[in-house]
């Protein structure tokens, strides 16, 4: 062993420089363990800072009612401020819509007169099917799954959507017969 | 009175407000000697008081003015003619002197070069002073307008964005997202840096001149008067509910019925033109619109180069040319993207909805 490691030239073992530097090193790494520490707990901390602590977001699938008390070609809005959903039925069925503009996310209003969603902040507009047909957005508003469920209310799952630009208004769930 | 309202509503259209602006500018330009003088002046801006005055007595115009986000915007409509003009005038007058061969206006006043400190460090400062008194007597008298909280479900009909800010609302009406919101933003700054590398034009450094920098000088105006301050004005004064427009003296009626049916080049090009369906392979079906854009990009360049831009081409050399020429190309493509949804409802020249991509 010596032979590998040749005999340092200055202190021995034990000896007071030796000691000094060796206590050195180790004030160093618990310096540097502990500065690692607080800048990891920091960041973790910063971290949770970013999630904010109550969410007020409404759960993502909701119960809307009964078909039964949605009238043919009337856009409901009963669930535009808890939901951002607008639900409509026409001859066939029923669809829900989302609220949200697809240009730069307002929220359009419906006008039941012209018949069709009308954004405030650059002037979209879209058909009651959701198409848009003026202005800047460039596709139609998104559908949301909609079902039936046992009791016979209407289910509405957010998480799922439905854009017509990829077809996907053909897809089951999209549309409810009814 | 009714008549005299129904005409102005009808020219503020922004369709003919913004040509009628255009034209403005470039006649007045045309002939600054008679336009830019203190004549006009004496007429013109107490005209425009008057005429705000007089407006004051219509309910929806007086609604809209005293509004009090539209206050800056009040006083930039007095404000920018009048500094537009102010410098037109010396520039006419010193273009003037010039030819007569007398000294220019600056060099009468002070022959040798003035100080930074006092002359001009004391100006800003007073400058300063006063701006802040002004400031805070305006804020004491018209309070900022608070609104209730936000809610995501209530948008604001109309919604606006900050008055400086209205150029870039109205330009998201013409263009997608991207480009409207990201891409020209960005190129107004990148442009405006390199305007000093790009105009190696030396005349009127320190001195007004118009004839000398003629082109500068009206390319400017242009992109700042017409494309920047007046969309500000025409977003503050005339879009109103559902972001339709609205004449100074028109009620703003939520239900105001405007149709705005959008289509797209390809429509125009594979249905109308063609009678056939549009095709379903996306490249091949906006194939018209890449050519138009390539060929908006590509062509313009090369015969400007031999013809009204040949000075640029050898003065300026290649690179910084064609730079030149694509800014300019992107400055242009706003207003013939209003011209063309104006008058063919155009919506997209390329529209690729399904990946995001549409010019
Ligand atoms: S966000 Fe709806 S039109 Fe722009």
């Amino acid at each position: 062993m010596s032979k590998v490691n040749p005999p340092r030239p200055a202190a021995k073992r034990g000896e007071p420089a030796d000691a000094g530097r060796r206590s050195f090193f180790s004030w160093m790494s618990l310096a540097w363990v502990s500065f690692t520490a607080s800048m990891l707990a920091a960041g973790t901390a910063t971290a949770r800072f970013m999630f904010p602590n109550v969410l007020f977001e409404p759960p993502l699938t909701f119960r809307a009612g009964r078909p039964e008390e949605l009238q043919v070609g009337i856009v409901d809005e009963r669930f535009k401020d808890s939901n951002q959903v607008w639900l409509v039925r026409d001859g066939g069925g029923i669809y829900a819509l989302s609220t949200t503009c697809t240009h730069l996310g307002c929220t359009p209003n419906w006008l039941s007169a012209e018949q069709k969603f009308k954004c405030p902040c650059h002037g979209s507009g879209f058909y009651i099917t959701g198409i848009n047909f003026e202005g800047p957005a460039p596709r139609p508003l998104e559908r949301f799954a909609i079902d039936l469920a046992d009791d016979g209310q209407l289910v509405i799952d957010k998480g799922r959507k439905f854009q017509q630009e990829k077809g996907q208004w053909e897809l089951p769930g999209a549309y409810l017969e009814f | 009175m009714e008549t005299i309202k129904d005409i102005i509503n009808t020219l503020t259209a922004p369709e003919i407000l913004i040509t009628l602006a255009a034209i403005l500018l470039f006649v007045s330009a045309r002939y600054r000697h008679l336009f830019y003088t203190n004549k006009v002046a004496l007429i013109l801006f107490p005209a425009m008081f008057v005429f705000m005055a007089i407006s004051m007595f219509d309910e929806d115009f007086y609604l809209i003015v005293t509004k009090p986000d539209n206050v800056p915007i009040v006083g930039m409509l007095f404000l920018i003619p009048f500094f537009t003009w102010l410098s037109m005038r010396e520039a006419v007058r010193n273009d003037k002197r010039t030819e007569e061969g007398a000294p220019l206006i600056e060099k009468e006043e002070t022959a040798d070069k003035v100080l930074t400190w006092p002359d001009l460090v004391y100006t800003e400062l007073i400058a300063i002073v006063l701006l802040t008194v002004l400031l805070v007597g305006w804020s004491i008298l018209i309070p900022a307008p608070l609104e209730e909280s936000a809610n995501p479900a209530a948008t604001p009909n109309p919604s606006k964005a900050p008055w400086y800010f209205l150029g870039l609302q109205e330009m998201l009406v013409y263009f997608d997202p991207w480009l409207a919101g990201v891409v020209f933003p960005g190129l107004i700054i990148v442009g405006l840096m390199a305007i000093p590398y790009i105009d190696t034009n030396p005349k009127g450094n320190g001195y007004y001149t118009f004839k000398e920098r003629s082109w500068e000088i009206m390319t400017f105006l242009f992109g700042f008067l017409i494309l920047w301050v007046l969309l500000v004005i025409l977003g503050t004064f005339l879009r109103g509910p559902n972001w339709n427009f609205f004449g100074p003296y028109e009620y703003w009626d939520t239900h105001k019925l405007e149709a705005l049916v959008n289509v797209d080049l390809s429509d125009y090009f594979w249905v109308r033109l063609l009678g056939m369906g549009r095709p379903d392979n996306i490249l091949v079906r906006e194939s018209v619109g890449f050519l138009v854009v390539l060929g908006y990009f590509l062509v313009p360049p090369m015969l400007l180069a031999k013809t009204i831009f040949k000075r640029f081409y050898e003065n300026l050399g290649p690179a910084r040319y064609h730079i030149m020429v694509f800014l300019l190309l992107c400055m242009a493509s706003l207003p013939i993207k209003m011209v063309l949804r104006w008058l063919f409802n155009l919506k997209y020249i390329i529209g690729i909805p399904e990946y995001f991509f549409n010019i």
